[in-house]
Parts: C-alpha cells; structure tokens; sequence
C-alpha cells in the first residue's frame, strides 16, 4: 500500500539529479563496470577465452552482439571478464597508493622537519616518472604479468596520495581545534587519527576515484605494450592491440574495447568530480 | 614553595629575520586559588608564555629559563611526559570557541577525552561526569547536548564547553587566553564570572591573559603588564590600578576609551593612544623594550636593562624602569589635572 509519488517529490528529485549530475552519470557508468565485471564471473554471453576460429572476425548480430576478433571469441564476454580485470587493477593498485601514501603523507604531517623533507623530495623524485614510465620499469626488472602491473601502477599511486594528503593534513595541523587537543594533552599519533584523517577523508575520497581512472588507463596501455595482463586472460588494452592488427579491415574491433575504457575512465572522473561538488560544496560555490 | 614557578622565561623564535626573543627574562609565580591577570597588546608574548608553560611552542621557539609545577621542572619532560601535564595538571581556554571545538566530533566526545586519556574513567563514568560538568558551567539539557555537533551550539555555549574540557581533569593551573574577545559582551560578563566562581570553588590557579583591562580588573587578584616580551610591571590589582608606575602601563590606561570623557564644553575628545608601534621582535633594544616610544625615555634606557623597583608601599608591586620617579610624577600632575 505504497502512496503514489507525488510531482513534488519527483521534481525534488530531478532538481537533486540535474545539480548533482556529474554525481549521477558518474554513478551510473561506474556502476555499469561494476554490474559487468561482477555478472562476468557468473555469466557470460560467450566464453571470454575458448577460440572458435570458425566463426572469427564476424560483424555484430544477434548470436554475437559486438561481433567476434580474429580468434573467433565474443568480443562482449571478454568486454565483461576485462572490466573484472580493471576493476581489479583499480582497486589493488588505488589501495597500495591510499595506504602508504596517505600514511607517509599523515607521517609528514605530524613530524614536520627534515622527516617531512625526507617523504616529499622522495615523493617528488618518484613522482618525475609518468607512470607509464614507471611501470615499464618495473615490469622490466619484475617481469611482465597482471600482479607486476599492479605492483607498478600502486607505486605511482603513493607518492600522489602522499602528497595530496600531507597538503590537506597540513592545513588541518593549524587549526585551532588541534592546538586545543594538543593542549587537551593528546600525542601527536592520537590527534592524526582522531583529527586529522577525519577531515581529510573527502579529498582523499575524491582522489581515489580519479586514480582508479588513471590506474585503468595504465593499466590498458600497459597490456596494450603487451607487459601488463598476459594472454589468455581477456583486457581491453590487449584488445586494443589485438585489433590494431585488423584496424584497416574490421575497425568495430577496436572501437568497442576502446569504448569501453572511454566509459569507464570518464565514468570515474565525473563521479570524482561529482564527489568533490558534494563532499566539498566550498569549491563549488564560486563556479 | 608556590605551585607554578616561573623564573627568567626567555622564548626565543628563529624567523628568517634572525632569532626573535619573544619572552625575555620573566619570572612570575602563582599558588592555589590565586589569580594572575597578563596584559599587553598584541605581540607583546601573552600567548607565548601561556604556550611555553604547556611545551607547545611552534617549532621553531626555544625555551630557556624555567618552569616549575608543583615542584616539578615541565622544560625537563619529554614530549610523552608534557601530555601528561597538558589538559591534567595545566589545561587551557582558547580564544576562539568557534573553532576550538573540532567540528566532527560530538561534544560529549570531547568532553570525556580528557579524562578517557588522563584519569582512565570508562565512557560511561566519563559521560556521567560530563554532564556534571556542563550543567556545572550552565548549559541546559546537557545530557541532550552531549549528542550535539559544535554547529549546533551557540558561541558562547561552545565556550562553556571548552571551560568544561578544561576542567574535567581537575587541572592544577587553567590558562584562559582572551577567553571573552571573540563573545558579545553580554556573555562576557558572564563567563568571566563562571571562570571566577570555578576557580574559587576548586581552588586551582588562573592565569588570564588578556588585552581588556575592564576585563582584568574584574577578575583577577595579581596583574602582571608585559611589553614587548618583558614584564614590566606587576603587582596586586588594586595597586596596580591605583599606581601605574610605569610608562607603559600609563600609556595603556590612558587608551582605554571613556563614555563622556570629554569634560564640559568639548562634545568629543580624540581616542588617547601610545604612539609607535610594537616592536619588531626581531630588533628590540638591548635595554628597555619600550624605550623608543616612552616619552620619558632618554638615551640610556635604550641600552640598559631597566632595574626593578618597589611601587610605594605595597608589597609585590614591583615595576622595571629606569625612570620610575619621572613616572611617578607625571602621573601625579595628570590626576592633579583631572
């Protein structure tokens, strides 16, 4: 016996949808690699990896979707099982960047002197490689494969949550109400955790979501270089090159994974963005 | 032996200007139940001598000289020991209640951590007792306010609450810096009247600092008048308003603005003010800090230390000049004048 919705509420709502609409589109194109990586370990149209040389190189129909690649594999199942495989990438790689970054950063922060030195010109100096760069390194050394990728992507993440939350945590440290904790006699560990992440937690938000962008860009060109995911494991970057191959006679190939990385990418961003206009309207306002 | 002792305090800053001393050489000392007011104008090392008795001097502030509570040498303790003392033994009022309070915990919160770090309550003893104490310092349904966020506190209820934290341990010392310039003065009457009342209830000592002199003269029993980080003069209140021996001080009363002042046939009269400006404390003379806008002043009080005199007749009102006699004097023809 629900009430009907009223026009009001419906309005309220789609004022709410139209302010917030990086929010929103974000939300949504997230959600859908979500929706696809998550099904794809239960269910695909296909078999991502099983070759059906018979039935290569066929157009988008009915039977497949989006066609098929030079192996004969549904270009659709291994879209799915690769947005597993970015997500994957994102949320390893952002994490190793979120826990030892905003660590230094927060150390920083609270030792100030020549420790904070220390951790910002070692960011800094990190920081000069592109991560690309850096990652082609890595794997150089490590050797190629998902997990070194991974490895190379999260290390680029450190020195950038590093820095951006020892920035933030830094103009939390002046803040009266510490100088009130510390005279509440309170360490400086206890008011980094009890003060300092508390109120720094939405920028590091919003910055995770960005990196987790960037984490699925290096991780497509990465495997698009052929030393990130190895094959048979689907990705789109390999994909990518996969069709380079073929890009003068069947360019669907290409547009569909590259389509993919589009979405999700600008997915991420916009829902960063959208993040920052919510968590932190201060910035906003003078738009 | 009083219970905080203070002996030739020297703060030094190192600025890029080269070492600023922002204390120099003061020495006070205060026991149970009694009441220093510290006044000054901006600049002049108030807040600095409060944050040197707590050990939290921006980092690049030195402390020599020193400091001792109950006995006890606070400049000897390390930083793990000084969080001992600070908010237990020594705790302090802030001048800004509006961001005093860290905006995303709940007042009860920060209420009981003082005495969830210092005393080892459990939450619950720690909460019964904060409302105890925010009833103690007149906020209504405190039980209900212990749920509440700082925004949803008024300034000077958030005061109240900041005096609360200050007290849950039971401190030995309770520094309040400014604690009523950033309230209407409506509610600074009444909150200075809360500090008294507490102060006199348990028996710990106040040191208030402040640019007010109304302020002072209401609330405390000892004045101490710093000038460019040296004490100047101190003594018992009313002596001190009595006697103001020295220029400075003189110079500061006579600023303070008058309602009707300006006497018959004069509808206004200009704002009276010290002229120059606090020094830098970089380039402060070797001798009297105040020497180069003292009117009084010649060429040797800039390059001499000034001595310390007796005031009158009263015991421990004791000011630093050269030229206390001058002073003396000059103030005895203003109020001839008056």
């Amino acid at each position: 016996m629900s009430e009907p919705v009223s026009k009001n509420q419906l309005m309220a709502a789609l004022t709410l949808m139209t302010r917030y609409r990086n929010f929103v589109i974000g939300a949504v194109l997230t959600g859908l690699v979500i929706v696809c990586a998550f099904l794809s370990a239960v269910w695909t149209p296909h078999s991502a990896v099983e070759l059906a040389i018979r039935s290569r190189l066929q157009l988008p129909s009915l039977e497949h979707w989006l066609g098929t690649d030079h192996l004969g594999r549904d270009i659709l199942s291994m879209i799915m099982v690769g947005a597993q495989n970015s997500l994957i990438v994102g949320i390893v790689a952002v994490s190793i960047g979120v826990f030892l970054g905003v660590g230094l950063g927060l150390w920083a922060a609270a030792k100030r002197g020549w420790t904070e030195e220390l951790i910002m010109r070692f960011s800094d100096f990190t920081f000069a490689f592109p991560a690309v760069l850096s990652a082609i390194m890595i794997t150089a050394i490590l050797g190629p494969g998902a997990v070194n990728s991974i490895l190379a992507i999260g290390i680029y993440n450190i020195p950038v949550f590093a820095r951006i939350s020892r920035g933030a945590a830094n103009a939390i440290w002046s803040r009266e109400y510490i100088m009130a904790a510390k005279a509440a006699g309170k360490g400086r560990f206890r008011i980094t955790v009890e003060h300092v992440l508390p109120n720094i937690t939405s920028v590091i938000v919003v910055q995770a979501t960005i990196s987790f962008a960037i984490a699925i860009l290096a991780e497509a060109a990465l495997s698009y270089l052929g030393i990130g995911t190895q094959p048979p494991e689907p990705s789109w970057g390999r994909m990518l090159n996969d069709a380079q191959t073929y890009a003068t006679i069947k360019p669907y190939l290409a547009i569909f994974p590259g389509a993919a990385i589009f979405l999700a990418v600008l997915g991420l961003n916009m829902l960063g963005d959208g993040l920052r206009d919510i968590l932190d309207p201060r910035l906003t306002r003078g738009r | 032996m009083a219970l905080l002792e203070v002996k030739n305090l020297d703060v030094t800053l190192a600025t890029s200007r080269g070492p600023a001393r922002a204390v120099r050489n003061l020495s006070f000392d205060l026991d149970r139940g009694q009441t220093l007011g510290i006044v000054g104008e901006s600049g002049c090392g108030k807040s600095m001598t409060a944050l040197a008795l707590l050990g939290l001097l921006p980092e690049n502030g030195v402390t020599t000289g020193s400091i001792s509570l109950g006995g006890q040498d606070l400049l000897a303790l390390d930083e793990d020991a000084m969080c001992g003392v600070r908010g237990n033994r020594i705790s302090m009022i802030f001048q800004e209640p509006m961001t005093s309070l860290n905006p995303l915990h709940t007042i009860g919160r920060q209420v009981t951590e003082p005495m969830l770090i210092h005393q080892g309550m459990t939450r619950d003893e720690a909460r019964a007792e904060a409302v105890r104490l925010l009833e103690r310092v007149g906020i209504a349904s405190a039980r209900q306010r212990l749920d509440n966020y700082p925004h949803q506190l008024s300034g000077g209820q958030r005061q109240r609450v900041m005096i609360a934290m200050a007290l849950s341990c039971k401190p030995d010392v309770l520094i309040a810096d400014e604690p009523t310039t950033a309230l209407d003065v409506t509610i600074q009457g009444q909150i200075l009247d809360l500090i008294a009342d507490l102060v006199s209830e348990s028996g710990m000592a106040l040191i208030l600092i402040s640019h007010d002199l109304g302020v002072i003269a209401e609330t405390v029993d000892r004045v101490l008048v710093m000038y460019g980080g040296a004490g100047v003069e101190t003594g018992p209140t009313a002596s001190l308003f009595q006697h103001l021996a020295h220029p400075y001080t003189q110079g500061l009363f006579a600023a303070v603005p008058k309602l009707g002042s300006g006497g018959k046939g004069k509808s206004r009269t200009r704002l009276s003010t010290i002229p120059g400006l606090v020094p830098e404390l970089a380039d402060l003379p070797p001798g009297c800090t105040f020497a180069d806008r003292c009117d009084l002043a010649d060429d040797k009080c800039a390059g001499t230390m000034p001595t310390v005199h007796d005031v009158a007749n009263d015991a421990g009102h004791r000011v630093a000049c050269l030229k206390p006699d001058d002073a003396k004097s000059r103030m005895a023809t203003s109020e001839a004048g008056a």
